[in-house]
C-alpha cells in the first residue's frame, strides 16, 4: 500500500545567525537583511516523510508552503531532496495572517490536495516561534495530532495506526495514534538527507507562475509544455475555496499593538583584570555586602 | 462568566510549578478586572487536588477526574476545556508554554476561534484605542500580551480585542509563584467527565512514558554559575560545579555549551531553555547572544568572565573580569574559600 503524505514547509528569515550586516547602527535587527531559509524543523519533517516513502514505495509526498512568491524556493529545495510535488499558496489577501488564519488557509489547501493519510510539519517556525499552526490545522481538519515527534517508529497500514516516539517535558513518550493524523516534528529528530544531484538537474528550472518575469512567459510556456513537472502549481485564496473572512488580517483574532526592537541598555559596569588582587577584591566586596556567602 | 481561567497541568497528581506561577499571575489579573480566578484540573486520582491550588487565591476549581485523562493526550483534554469554556465564557485563559500547553492551547484556540499568544513574558491589563478592520474603537480592560519573537530580536505586544477568551502561554519561571493566603478557600466543582468528553475522543494511546525528576533546581537558585562555549571542555565545566558547590549555587549553561556536550540539556538558560532571575549570575565564557540574555537579563547582579573585552554580555554586566576562565575561576574558588569565614 502506498501513502499520501503532505508536508508543510515555511520559508523563514534565518534568525539563528544574525550577522553584523543584519544589525542597524542602532543595534537593532534589520529583518530584510536576513537570508530566507527552509524552516529547520520542517526539514526534519520532510525526512520523516521520505522515510515513510522509502518504506512504502509508491507513496507520494506533496509539499505545501504559504508565503510570498519567492517561497517557491522551499518547494524546489524539497523536490531536490525527494518530494514528489509542491504547491505555493500565495495571495495578497493572505497577508497579515496570525496562526489561526494561517492554519485555516493551510487546512483548506490540505483539503484541496485531498485523500491524505498523514500530514507532517515542523514543530515550530523560527520567526513566529509559536508552534501553534500544526495543532490548529489538526483541529480544523477534525484530526488528532502528535506534536514534538522525534521518530515515526512504525506504521500499520491495515490497522491504520502509527507508533511515534515524542519528546515530553523531562522525558520521552511512545504513543499510538490513528491515521489520518497531523504530526509536528521536533528538531531532535533525524536531520534531513541532502539534495540529490540528479533531482537538482531535473528540478532546478521549476518555477511557480508568480516567480516568472512576464516577458519570459513564452519561454516558460514552451519549457513546461515539454516538461510539465517544471511548473510548480500556485494557488490563490479562491483556488482553495477560502472564506475571505477567515484569511489574512481579517481572519486573525490577534493584533500586534506594538513592536519594539530589543536594545540592551548598557549598565554601568566595573571592569577588572584577572589578577589575584582584582579577583580577591571582588570576592571580598561581594562577601562584605552579603551578596554571596 | 467572564472570569480568568488557568489550565493546570498535572504530573501524576501534582500540579506543576508553571501552573502555580500562572495562578499567581491570574489572581492579579482577576483583581485588576474585578472578576474571579478559576482553574481546571484534569487527570486521574485527583481527590484533594484543590488543596494544592487554593493558597494561590483560586475561587473555583473545576475537577475532571477519570481514567484516560492521565497521561495527558490531546483530544480528551481539548474536549473538556472547550466544552467547559462554551458554558463559562471566560475572558482570559492562561496555559504553561510547556509541551502540554503548546499542544493543547492552539487546539482550544482553533475550536473557539480565539487568539492565542505564545511564550508571553509579561501580561498586563490596559485600555486603548485601536483600529481593527478600518474601524477605530476604544477597548477597555484588554489583556496585553508581551512576547519576544523573531528569535528574540524583537518584542511584540499582542492584543485580541474582538475575540474571547484571550489566550496566552507562558514559560516556566517567567511569572513568580506567590501564595496569597495558605487558608484561602474556594469552591470545588467535580464534573461528570463523560458529559464533556465523548468516548470517541480517546483516540491516542500512550504505550510508554519516561519522565525524570529534574536533577537540580536551577530556576529557584539564588546564585547561578553559567558556562558557555568559552569554557572549552566538559572537564573545565567541572570547575563551575566546584565553584557552585562553594557558593551553594546551581550550574547553568548556554546552548552552545550544551550543543558541544559540556553540560546536560536541562541546564540550558535562555529563550529556549529556562528563565532564571537569581540574585547573582556569573557568566563564564558566554558571549551574550540575545537568546541567552532572554533567559537571564533580570538577574540581580551579573558578573561576566570573558577573554574578549567586547563580548556583548559585558554590556549588561555589573562586573566584568577580563581574563580566561582557566585563570579566573580557580582564583574565585581560592579566594572565596580564603575569605568566607
Ligand atoms: C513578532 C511576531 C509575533 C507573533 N506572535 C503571534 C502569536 O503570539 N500568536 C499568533 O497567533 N500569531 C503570531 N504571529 C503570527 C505568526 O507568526 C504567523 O501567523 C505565522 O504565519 C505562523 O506562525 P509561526 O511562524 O509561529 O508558525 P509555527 O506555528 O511555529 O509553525 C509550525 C509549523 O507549521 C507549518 N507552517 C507554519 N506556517 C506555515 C506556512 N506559512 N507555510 C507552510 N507551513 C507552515 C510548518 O511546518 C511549521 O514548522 C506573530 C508574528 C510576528 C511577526
Ligand atoms: C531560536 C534560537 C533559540 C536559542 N535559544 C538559546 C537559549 O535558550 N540559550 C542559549 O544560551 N542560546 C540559545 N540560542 C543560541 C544563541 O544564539 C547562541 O548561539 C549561544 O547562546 C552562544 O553560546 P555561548 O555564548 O556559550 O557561545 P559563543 O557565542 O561561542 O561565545 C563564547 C564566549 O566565550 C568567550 N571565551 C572563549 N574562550 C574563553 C576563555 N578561555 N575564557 C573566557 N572566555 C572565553 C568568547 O570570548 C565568547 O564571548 C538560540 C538560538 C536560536 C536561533
Amino acid at each position: 500500500m502506498s501513502l499520501k503524505i503532505v508536508v508543510l514547509a515555511k520559508q523563514v528569515p534565518d534568525t539563528r545567525n544574525v550577522g553584523p550586516d543584519a544589525m542597524t547602527p542602532q543595534g537593532t535587527i534589520n529583518r530584510a537583511a536576513l537570508p530566507a531559509v527552509f524552516n529547520p524543523e520542517d526539514l526534519n519533517a520532510l525526512e520523516q516523510a521520505l522515510r515513510l516513502k522509502d518504506q512504502f514505495p509508491g507513496s507520494t509526498i506533496s509539499v505545501l508552503t504559504m508565503g510570498l512568491p519567492k517561497s517557491a524556493e522551499v518547494i524546489r529545495e524539497a523536490l531536490y531532496r525527494g518530494a514528489d510535488c509542491g504547491y505555493v499558496i500565495t495571495d495578497r489577501s493572505l497577508g497579515g495572517a496570525d496562526t489561526l488564519a494561517t492554519s485555516y488557509t493551510l487546512a483548506q489547501a490540505v483539503k484541496k490536495v485531498g485523500d491524505y493519510d498523514i500530514i507532517l510539519g515542523g514543530r515550530q517556525a523560527i520567526d513566529g516561534d509559536t508552534a501553534q499552526v500544526g495543532p490548529q490545522i489538526a483541529e480544523k481538519l477534525g484530526l488528532t495530532q502528535v506534536t514534538y515527534a522525534e521518530e515515526i517508529l512504525s506504521l500499520d497500514e491495515k490497522a491504520r495506526k502509527v507508533v511515534i516516539r515524542r519528546h515530553i517535558d523531562g522525558g520521552v513518550e511512545t504513543v499510538e495514534a490513528p491515521l489520518p493524523l497531523v504530526v509536528t516534528v521536533n528538531g531532535s529528530a533525524a536531520p534531513c538527507r541532502p539534495r540529490n544531484a540528479k533531482r537538482i538537474m531535473k528540478f532546478k528550472n521549476a518555477t511557480a507562475v508568480a516567480e516568472r518575469a512576464p516577458e519570459a512567459a513564452e519561454k516558460y510556456a514552451a519549457l513546461i509544455a515539454k516538461k510539465p513537472y517544471l511548473d510548480i502549481p500556485q494557488w490563490g485564496a479562491a483556488d482553495i475555496d477560502a472564506d475571505p473572512t477567515q484569511i489574512g488580517k481579517a481572519g486573525s483574532p490577534t493584533n500586534v499593538k506594538a513592536v519594539k526592537n530589543i536594545v540592551f541598555k548598557a549598565k554601568e559596569s566595573r571592569t577588572l583584570t584577572a589578577s589575584d588582587a582584582d579577583v580577591e577584591g571582588l570576592i571580598k566586596e561581594l562577601l562584605d555586602e552579603k551578596i554571596i556567602g | 462568566m467572564n472570569n480568568v481561567f488557568v489550565y493546570c497541568e498535572i504530573e501524576g497528581t501534582t500540579v506543576v510549578d508553571v501552573s502555580l506561577e500562572l495562578l499567581s499571575k491570574g489572581r492579579k489579573l482577576a483583581n485588576t478586572l474585578g472578576v474571579q480566578l478559576e482553574c481546571i484540573c484534569a487527570g486521574k486520582g485527583l481527590d484533594g487536588i484543590e488543596k494544592q491550588v487554593f493558597p494561590y487565591g483560586v475561587d473555583k476549581v473545576h475537577v475532571f477526574d477519570a481514567e484516560g485523562l492521565f497521561p495527558y493526550t490531546t483530544n480528551p483534554h481539548a474536549a473538556l476545556v472547550v466544552n467547559l469554556f462554551k458554558e463559562e465564557q471566560p475572558q482570559i485563559c492562561l496555559l504553561g508554554a510547556t509541551v502540554i500547553g503548546r499542544d493543547l492551547g492552539p487546539r482550544i484556540s482553533s475550536a473557539m476561534h480565539s487568539g492565542l499568544t505564545a511564550d508571553c513574558t509579561e501580561l498586563e491589563i490596559d485600555s486603548f484605542e485601536m483600529s481593527i478592520g478600518g474601524v477605530k474603537k476604544a477597548y477597555e480592560n484588554q489583556l496585553c500580551q508581551i512576547r519576544p519573537a523573531f528569535g528574540g530580536n524583537i518584542v511584540a505586544t499582542i492584543v485580541n480585542p474582538e475575540h474571547r477568551p484571550q489566550m496566552a502561554t507562558v514559560r516556566e519561571g517567567v511569572m513568580k509563584k506567590e501564595i496569597v493566603d495558605p487558608n484561602y478557600k474556594g469552591e470545588v466543582i467535580k464534573h461528570d467527565v463523560a458529559k464533556y468528553v465523548p468516548e470517541t475522543e480517546y483516540v491516542v494511546k500512550v504505550l510508554e512514558r519516561h519522565v525524570e525528576k529534574a536533577k537540580h533546581n536551577l530556576k529557584g537558585a539564588p546564585i547561578v554559575v553559567a558556562g558557555g562555549y568559552g569554557m572549552g571542555s566538559k572537564e573545565n565545566f567541572d570547575m563551575l560545579f566546584e565553584l557552585a558547590k562553594e557558593l551553594h549555587a546551581e550550574v547553568g549553561a548556554s546552548r552552545a555549551a550544551i550543543d558541544a556536550g559540556f553540560a546536560d540539556h536541562d541546564r540550558q538558560i535562555g529563550q529556549t531553555g529556562v528563565t532564571v532571575r537569581p540574585k547573582v549570575y556569573i557568566a563564564c565564557g558566554i558571549s551574550g547572544q540575545i537568546q541567552h540574555l532572554a533567559g537571564m537579563q533580570d538577574s540581580g547582579i551579573i558578573i561576566s568572565v570573558n577573554s574578549d573585552p567586547d563580548a556583548p554580555i559585558n554590556a549588561i554586566a555589573d562586573y566584568v573580569i577580563n581574563g580566561t576562565v582557566e585563570e579566573v575561576i580557580p582564583k574565585m574558588i581560592k579566594y572565596y574559600k580564603a575569605n568566607n569565614k
